[in-house]
């Protein structure tokens, strides 16, 4: 089929001229847009396509606001407008006429309408809140066609705010009776449920039965979302497991229509879908496993046909395999498979091969060495893609004894890529491996060079702070750590003789601060020396101010003794009148230092610089300081969120035009209700931040979804059978040289290339055996299990004290290691699991001195297990007391309660998690200004814990704890109580506290236990005591909001006042004021984050407008309001 | 007791669409059609068109039809003098990728009745309705070559007394 396109075609002008083109062409190549064309065409500058489109757009523009163009000639004129736009021009004169076509024009002109909001606008464009009636209309209109156009438009973009408004239509569709409505639907919904997930949380069921749907469509539309919410979360969908095994056998034996077929293959489209599906449910979990095995087999047989579909299909039935439990059979025909992709000589099949093989490599290491050759050719191949993909397979397989060669593979592909994001992430590779596996101090050292001088000024900020951390606390032996500080002296030194001009900002900043605190280990330099050099870095034009400081600071510890002072002297003269105030402070700093040589080295002692600096974090010395600046008549002091906050507020006021004193009607969710241009522009900036942080999330981090994580920073993490398996399965002796592996594989693996010399073939090899070392050979295993002493030398040493990162951003771009492995597929953030990590890297390395810190040991395992498990039950507690199976416990810690709290009603004590030695159980209380949460930790091991600490964190809640020293002791079978206090900080319909236990057993070893708490927004919500006058100058202050239908308890005498009175017992809301028709309804979280509720009945509905000052709180509120009125 | 400070928030099931867009232009680099699924300024989409067409226009003629670009996997593919390019997430399967173009072409083709690129270019806006029959919001909506093109000939033949039934039969089957 790809000759499709493959026509004569000659030269633009000349066809366009003639009349024999095929029919469509023909027709309009003498209309209007036609004409326009054939004018671009014959120009030869683009100065004159610019003034010929110029002059068409004010030609355009002027007939679209003429009032007699009727909408037969705006179709037109639209059309003209979207290829002038494709140009590049920008035509935004036409975005609101090309809605008010939509609005009016008929189908056909609707149509046209509705292609040029789509291309013009995108989901954040302010003027698509213009587009919602239209939307509605259509959506409720008996022209099918029209729906479709609708729901097209709708799942293309849509006001994120506006979703509740068009929900119950779109919802209605789902039993449409049309199954292009249906399937219309469906995917509508599944692009709400991507951008607001709270929204359609209840039509869950209703998936379901799209599922079931007897139309294929309609089913394998179903699956996008499935596919999202098992990613989510696995564990709640496998029963379903057995349905989709059913469906995949269908579709494989060819039981679906004709129709469904692409170049023979039975919907190859749904079938991946399937098997993307059944590998996230099939993951780490046996029995779900055992169902799909058949299935699979079969898929592998049935795709043998030569084309890129089934090759597709076979990639990702290979990638299930490889994620599922393990079956061995079913392993040896995926790597066979594998084989095939590889050694084709298809340049796109190898390339999806290498991309397999580096997906499988930790669990079958041997796989690479047979294709050994293979990807010795693809390393030297002209197509930088294959290249790059070649070399991300060697990182994955690198050891203590193929480093060398693979970073500098890695180097060399670095010199010749112009692409920054290649670089940041290769250089962090590298970096990452030098830290890891390093040889010795010398290759370190200047790898780290090359890393800092090529990855420059784009690199991620953590390989340079790791690089000085690793510098600064050193290894185990104090010999070793000053040979390599050393070296890397000497090494900058030698650098800052050369050109210091050409090195990056971040690599000046490292040497600064290296030769600042370790230049006096060279006995042979001159402090002066050094000092003179570091000044040379001042004088250039290229350093920015903050290098400049560094470099200040480095002179400042450097600039005892005599000789050094005059240059100190000197430089804090020039720097001591900047105007930047950063450099002024260094310079005076050094001034002052320079001359007393007893105060410098008491603030920069030598020896004690491991030692953590205590650092009053709350600036408690500058109390008096404060008080009498305030005393003086001050303002005090509000952190940034809040001076926000109120600038948006006042600003909120202001601008709202007119004085509504009530929200009076809103018998329509039309536009026209929502005058306010506030409310416009905070829609628009809402979803477009959405869109935003996706962005930014997916280039800071690594992107490691779908890879099996076995990788840790202490390397290569086994703990899962495969490996093990597949060694039995496989025929090939691990023994054999990789030479003689060589000569065996290289006949399939040369068919792309010419022959090659007899010189480059040996070549070839001797780069294998040092590439492939250590993957065959016996010490293979000490790689992929226990730890090697040589790749131990750069880790960090482990400390007891070792507190947990403080900033986000250093947790989150930890390598992920084993635990992560099991926590992946629950829905648990990926927070919990770095921070997991963390623990156990900490635990492990105390335990067994880094003997076996790969391994992790069963017990931490089913620690970390048990609370997620009960993740159920205790949502179900928090939401509605009932009667658990832990009742008598209840009963027992009941006693340990703090005094002042058994006055209050608590919740249900719900037992969170159990091990070997604690207990942890858990209620909260609901106290008038915030939510208590009550820890109960027992200890049921028979000796005593000490040193108990616990941190509980949740991004969306505000933890303030009310004592806060660890525990020293706690003696067996007692019992000892955490209070915290809990206020919100971003609404959610329901918040997930992590929490974490470390203590340390009588053996000294450091334990940790982790739990999961769920509260839901109701535990926090108060009534809000306003009058009416109040409620309507808050109405109007109030930025964010929603409306939605609710239902309306309909069999009572007075059904407004019913279903308020609900609402107010249920979810402790304060009933203002009901008048007639119109309720106002009034609650908040703390007594700033109010939420206002209008509501009205409304032809047998509760039509609820929600506002308040706090963002996403409207859309949790309503729903829980939603459920309590469904619930009742 | 110490606590954690807090973190930087990152879901580990990032909620995107399968592809981020679509796009069509010719040898000499004119863009022929554009489709965008995800929110973007005009400026970053003028950035991007810049930076794809360069970048596939000087792609030599054995390499392979894939491309790392930032995050994403671009995948491209020439037919005749019109390049085909489609961004899709870095995870995704790239000869999936490969026969959704191909699948698109296809269908441009039983449409068209023999594509070529002077049909795109004078009748873009069908080969539009024609896309948004095949993809919705960034994922697969229908593979079928007959369904689709019954959608899309019969709203064409649409006429303006558009409440009558006959219509209602072509598009949706009896």
């Amino acid at each position: 089929m790809s000759d499709v396109m493959e026509k004569t075609l000659t030269a633009l002008p000349s066809l366009l001229s003639l009349d024999s083109q095929p029919g469509s062409a023909k027709l309009s190549a003498n209309s209007k847009l036609g004409n326009l064309i054939r004018g671009i065409t014959e120009l030869t500058s683009k100065h004159e396509e610019e003034k010929l489109i110029q002059r068409e757009l004010s030609s355009i523009k002027e007939q679209v606001s003429s009032p007699n163009t009727t909408m037969r000639q705006m179709k037109e004129l639209m059309v003209r407008t979207i290829y002038c736009e494709m140009l590049g021009y920008e035509a935004s004169f036409s975005y609101i006429h090309a809605i008010k076509l939509a609005q009016q024009g008929n189908v056909l002109e609707k149509r046209v309408g509705y292609l040029a909001v789509s291309l013009f606008l995108n989901e954040s464009h302010e003027l698509l809140l213009l587009l919602v009636n239209t939307v509605l209309k259509d959506l409720q209109s008996t022209n099918l066609i029209e729906v479709c156009m609708a729901l097209t438009v709708v799942s293309q973009m849509f006001p994120k705010d506006m979703i509740p408004a068009i929900l119950p239509l779109v919802e209605e569709k789902l039993s449409h009776s049309k199954e292009i409505i249906r399937r219309k639907a469906v995917l509508a919904l599944y692009k709400f449920y991507l951008i607001a997930p709270n929204q359609v949380q209840h039509i869950h069921n209703k998936f379901r039965k799209a599922l079931c749907d007897k139309d294929p469509g309609v089913m394998s539309a179903s699956l996008h979302i499935y596919l999202q919410l098992i990613q989510e979360n696995p564990e709640g969908y496998k029963d379903l497991t057995m349905s989709f095994v059913t469906i995949l056998k269908q579709v494989v034996m060819g039981k679906l229509p004709m129709d469904f077929n692409y170049h023979c293959v039975p919907a190859p489209w749904l079938q991946i879908h399937l098997l993307r599906i059944l590998s996230l449910l099939g993951k780490n979990d046996q029995s779900m496993s055992e169902i799909m095995y058949e299935i699979l087999d079969e898929s592998l047989q049935r795709a043998e046909m030569n084309h890129n579909i089934t090759y597709a299909i076979l990639y990702e039935c290979v990638k299930c395999i490889y994620t599922i439990h393990p079956k061995p059979d079913l392993l040896e025909k995926a790597a066979k498979c594998i084989g095939s992709f590889v050694l084709s000589p298809r340049i796109n099949l190898k390339y999806l091969g290498l991309k397999a093989l580096t997906y499988v490599v930790q669990q079958d290491p041997k796989l690479v060495l047979q294709h050994q050759m293979t990807i010795i050719e693809c390393l030297d191949h002209p197509d930088l893609i294959i290249k790059r993909e070649t070399l991300e397979l060697l990182f994955r397989i690198t050891n203590a004894q193929n480093v060398t060669v693979i970073v500098e593979k890695m180097l060399d592909f670095l010199q010749v890529s112009e692409d920054n994001h290649t670089t940041i992430d290769l250089v962090g590779k590298v970096a990452e491996l030098a830290e890891k596996y390093a040889p010795d101090n010398e290759w370190f050292i200047e790898t780290m060079n090359t890393v800092f001088s090529v990855g420059g000024d784009v690199m991620q900020p953590d390989i340079p702070n790791s690089f000085l951390k690793l510098l600064l606390e050193g290894f185990d032996s104090v010999e070793e750590d000053k040979k390599l500080r050393l070296f890397a002296v000497n090494s900058y030194v030698s650098l800052l003789q050369g050109e210091p001009s050409r090195l990056p900002q971040r690599f000046l900043q490292v040497i600064c601060w290296v030769l600042g605190e370790y230049a006096h280990l060279n006995e042979d330099v001159e402090p002066d020396a050094v000092l003179r050099l570091l000044a040379k870095l001042l004088d250039m034009k290229s350093s920015t101010s903050e290098t400049k400081s560094w470099v200040l600071i480095a002179m400042t510890k450097l600039c005892s003794g005599g000789a050094a002072f005059s240059v100190a002297h000197e430089v804090s003269e020039t720097y001591g009148s900047s105007m930047d105030t950063m450099l002024r402070q260094r310079a005076q700093e050094l001034q002052h230092l320079s001359q007393d040589s007893a105060l410098q080295s008491r603030v920069f002692p030598r020896s004690g610089s491991q030692e953590p600096v205590e650092v009053d974090s709350s600036l408690s010395f500058l109390d008096g300081f404060v008080s009498e600046a305030l005393a003086a008549g001050a303002a005090p002091y509000k952190p940034p969120h809040q001076r926000q906050e109120e600038m948006s507020r006042s600003k909120v006021l202001s601008l709202e035009p007119y004085g509504l004193s009530l929200p009076i009607s809103m018998s329509s969710c039309s536009v026209t209700d929502r005058q306010s241009p506030t409310l416009l522009s905070m829609s628009s900036s809402l979803s477009g931040d959405s869109a935003e942080l996706s962005h930014k999330a997916s280039s800071t981090t690594l992107k490691l979804d779908g890879v099996t994580r076995v990788w840790g920073r202490e390397g290569y993490l086994v703990q899962r059978e495969p490996v093990q398996e597949a060694a039995q399965v496989e025929a090939p002796s691990p023994l054999r040289s990789p030479r003689q592996q060589g000569d065996e594989d290289s006949p399939h693996s040369q068919t792309p290339t010419p022959t090659p010399t007899p010189e480059s073939e040996q070549e070839k090899q001797q780069l294998a055996s040092s590439l492939f070392v250590g993957l065959a050979s016996p010490s293979s295993v000490s790689l992929m299990g226990k730890s090697e002493q040589t790749s131990q030398r750069f880790r960090r040493k482990a400390r007891i004290q070792d507190k947990p990162p403080t900033s986000g951003e250093q947790i989150n771009n930890l390598p992920p290691g084993g635990a992560a492995d099991l926590l992946l597929d629950s829905n648990v953030s990926s927070e919990l699991v770095s921070s997991l990590e963390q623990t156990h890297r900490n635990s492990l390395d105390l335990t067994a001195n880094g003997a076996c810190d790969a391994e992790l040991p069963d017990g931490d395992v089913k620690e970390i297990k048990t609370p997620l498990s009960t993740d159920d039950s205790v949502l179900a507690a928090g939401l509605s007391p009932h009667e658990g199976p832990d009742r008598p416990k209840d009963l027992c810690l009941t006693s340990y309660l703090p005094a002042e709290l058994s006055g209050l009603s608590h919740s249900e004590i719900t037992l969170l998690c159990t091990n070997q030695s604690l207990d942890l159980s858990a209620c909260h209380v609901q106290k008038e200004d915030c939510v208590e949460l009550v820890v109960f930790i027992k200890n049921s091991s028979d000796s005593a814990a000490h040193q108990l600490q616990m941190q509980i964190s949740c991004e969306e809640i505000e933890v303030s704890c009310v004592c806060d020293s660890p525990v020293e002791e706690l003696k067996s079978h007692s019992v000892t109580v955490c209070q915290y206090f809990l206020t919100v900080k971003r609404p959610s319909v329901c918040f997930d506290l992590v929490g974490m236990v470390y203590y340390q057993l009588a053996a000294g070893s450091l334990q940790t236990a982790q739990f999961l708490y769920k509260l839901p927004l109701t535990s926090f919500i108060r009534p809000l005591a306003v009058s009416t006058e109040e409620y309507g100058t808050m109405w109007l202050a109030f930025s964010h909001d929603t409306k939605q239908n609710l239902p309306l308890m309909k069999d009572e005498r007075e059904p407004l006042t019913a279903t308020l009175n609900l609402l107010k017992t249920k979810l402790q809301l304060h009933v203002v004021e009901i008048i007639g028709e119109e309720g106002i309804v009034a609650c908040c979280l703390r007594p700033d984050q109010q939420c206002l509720l209008h509501c009205r009945m409304h032809a047998g509905m509760l039509a609820a407008w929600l506002r308040s000052p706090v963002p996403d709180l409207p859309d949790s509120l309503l729903y829980h309001c939603q459920r309590a009125l469904q619930e009742r | 007791m110490f606590f954690l400070l807090p973190y930087t928030v990152c879901n580990p099931c990032r909620r995107v669409n399968m592809m981020r867009f679509l796009l069509l232009f010719s040898r000499q680099g004119k863009l022929r059609l554009q489709k965008w699924f995800t929110a973007m300024t005009d400026r970053e989409k003028k950035k991007i068109i810049r930076e794809m067409t360069t970048i596939v226009l000087a792609r030599q003629p054995r390499s392979c039809n894939f491309l790392q670009w930032k995050d994403l996997k671009i995948i491209y593919k020439r037919y005749a003098s019109l390049y085909f390019c489609l961004a899709v997430e870095n995870q995704e399967n790239e000869l999936l990728a490969l026969e959704v173009i191909h699948r698109y072409v296809e269908l441009l083709d039983k449409y068209f009745g023999n594509v070529c690129e002077l049909d795109i270019i004078f009748n873009f806006e069908k080969a539009y309705f024609i896309l948004d029959e095949f993809l919705m919001g960034g994922e697969i909506q229908e593979t079928s070559k007959q369904i689709v093109n019954r959608a899309i000939e019969s709203s064409d033949m649409l006429q303006e007394d558009d409440h009558s039934e006959w219509y209602e039969v072509e598009l949706f089957g009896p």
